[in-house]
């Protein structure tokens, strides 16, 4: 089911958490919205669920307005950043939770959570309490609660802001692959580019309880609608009035016309990619990225001498 | 080392000399010409029918207060409301102000030419009763399942309540499948403790009930009268009582307080 926010403005005291907001989600995407903290992107979800009146606005599931219906009624399936599990319940119990108070036959609770947990590959420890359990398996374990109602869409709250970074790649490929399989229209909040990027279809970039833009990964990252968006979705330099990214930075060890004069500060390998620190002659910090080859091939190491030149840049109106 | 156990042995000597040997005396003055006298002291029906009280009006406030302190703590933690902290602030009165005030205060406000005096001339009897009793002791005993469910309803946060409630859950139903499992050790402990309140006190219940001998009289107020009346086993068999319910109050703290660290 499509979600529709019209005009949505909230605000917590003084603080103006949303102001004017407007999104449109399809049906059975995966959608981010992105943002530092602070720019209304808890906020946006939490109205969605109904866990905030907005002060204005609308919110529409499908085609219904949902705006005054508590968040009970709205078939939602909510995660939340910690997990929010019941402490006192077993595994098997946290998913029948939702089935339960529908009320539903005794042998139908038990066939959906066995499925669940197989979905969420769980099925040894529905036993288990989740103080013995590790954060992906407790997210994991939330993520399954939260589908066992059959939501018509599912929000995760920075899912995997509190696991490690190596659990939250997998968790990332993982929801990537379960989103193939159950085509939930689904929200993600995360303020991490590489998480939305890596997960979404369509991202929401917010900022001030703002949309600054709304676009695929690829358009954020190729046409950024202004400078919030080009310096929040990836790291950027920025030369007089342009922006340009580290990898539109073309390095050589001749000068021409175009280029400019800097000496390499610091070579950071990471593999495949190789990123570059340089320091300008009027003392301004660029970053560069090249591909391992390219690295090589001007043997790039402290105190050399470069010569740079922007191959791409982008300058912005405002 | 020798500092270690010098605190120590302090910290013992303390309690043993303020605490133990005064309420050991007591038990040792109590059967000091047998059982028989102390038994016969507990058993006659003056005794009998302050225990009987005692344990009434207890089984009448503790329930009322659980119920108020747990709704009190959920508004104090979960709402935002004009007056909230000062409401917070008055919870504690009961704590600070001296018990005898507060029987002073429910004395001018249902006695005669009180605000409330109205019960009584429609023959509802307030003070010298049952009632005022039991009002004086709800009023002694309200703060302690309020400041134990407080900090713990903080703790657990909102989280597991909204996500039960977008699972489907109505508010009762929350209440009762996600808040109060985990709140209920705090409860039972601020139980314990309001039930050791109710059963003790004195200063306010020996206002408001008049102390008419074998009708309002408490167990603690029984003691009191026997002790005046140079009956020493009487008021000490009775004081044995309330020690052993004190006692048991002390097992119940230690059977529910690790749990809830846990």
């Amino acid at each position: 089911m499509g979600i529709t926010v019209v005009d949505v403005t909230k605000r917590f005291g003084d603080f103006v958490a949303l102001e004017d907001v407007s999104v449109a989600i399809p049906e059975g995407s995966l959608t981010a919205l992105l943002g530092p903290s602070g720019s209304g992107k808890s906020t946006l979800l939490r109205v969605i669920a109904g866990l905030e009146d907005p002060d204005r606005g609308q919110v529409l599931l499908g085609d219904a307005d949902v705006t005054h219906r508590p968040a009970r009624a709205r078939g939602v399936g909510m995660v939340f950043q910690h997990y929010a599990a019941f402490k006192h319940m077993t595994v098997s119990e946290n998913v029948a939770f939702g089935l339960k108070v529908r009320k539903r036959p005794r042998a139908e609770i038990a066939g959906r959570v066995h499925e669940l947990l197989e979905l969420v590959q769980l099925e040894g420890l529905a036993k288990r309490y989740p103080a013995q359990l590790s954060g992906g398996q407790r997210q994991r374990m939330a993520l399954a609660r939260a589908l066992a109602v059959d939501p018509e869409v599912l929000l995760l709250d920075e899912p995997f802001g509190a696991l490690d970074a190596r659990v939250r790649k997998e968790l990332r490929a993982w929801l990537r692959r379960l989103h193939d399989e159950v085509h939930v229209t689904t929200i993600i909040v995360t303020h991490d580019q590489e998480e939305a990027m890596e997960v979404a279809g369509q991202i929401v970039v917010l900022n001030r309880g703002r949309v600054e833009q709304v676009g695929t990964p690829r358009e954020l990252y190729e046409s950024p609608a202004n400078e919030f968006v080009m310096s929040f979705v990836g790291p950027v330099n920025r030369i007089g009035d342009s922006f340009v990214r580290p990898r539109d930075l073309t390095l050589r060890l001749e000068p021409d016309a175009d280029t400019r004069e800097a000496m390499v500060e610091r070579v950071v390998h990471l593999g495949f990619e190789v990123r570059v620190e340089l320091v300008r002659e009027d003392g301004q910090h660029l970053l560069a990225q090249l591909t391992q080859e390219e690295a090589e091939a001007l043997e790039l190491e402290r105190g050399l001498i470069v010569y740079v030149r922007p191959s791409r840049e982008t300058v912005f109106t405002s | 080392m020798i500092a270690k156990w010098a605190l120590r042995l302090g910290a013992l000597g303390y309690l043993a000399f303020l605490l133990l040997v005064p309420v050991g005396l007591v038990f040792y003055r109590t059967f000091e010409h047998g059982f028989h006298p102390a038994w016969a002291a507990v058993t006659n029906p003056q005794a009998l029918h302050a225990l009987w009280l005692t344990l009434l009006i207890a089984a009448i406030a503790v329930p009322l207060n659980t119920l108020f302190g747990v709704t009190l703590a959920i508004a104090l933690v979960r709402h935002r409301f004009p007056g909230r902290g000062l409401v917070n602030a008055i919870v504690d009165l009961p704590l600070a102000l001296s018990p005898v005030v507060v029987g002073l205060s429910l004395y001018l406000l249902y006695g005669t030419g009180g605000w409330l005096s109205g019960f009584a001339d429609h023959g509802i009897k307030i003070l010298f009763a049952l009632p005022g009793m039991v009002l004086a002791t709800i009023f002694v005993s309200l703060p302690f399942v309020v400041r134990e469910v407080v900090p713990v309803l903080r703790e657990i946060g909102t989280d597991q309540e909204q996500a039960a409630e977008t699972l489907g859950a109505a508010p009762f139903t929350v209440f009762r499948r996600i808040t109060l499992p985990a709140i209920r050790w705090a409860v039972c402990y601020g139980v314990v403790l309001t039930t050791a309140r109710a059963i003790g006190e004195f200063g306010a219940v020996s206002i408001v009930s008049g102390r008419i001998e074998g009708k309002t009289e408490t167990l603690p107020l029984y003691v009191q009268s026997q002790f005046e009346g140079f009956n020493t086993t009487g008021a000490f068999a009775a004081s044995v009582i309330l020690a052993l319910i004190a006692a048991s109050t002390v097992v119940a703290m230690r059977f529910f307080r690790p749990k809830e660290e846990a």
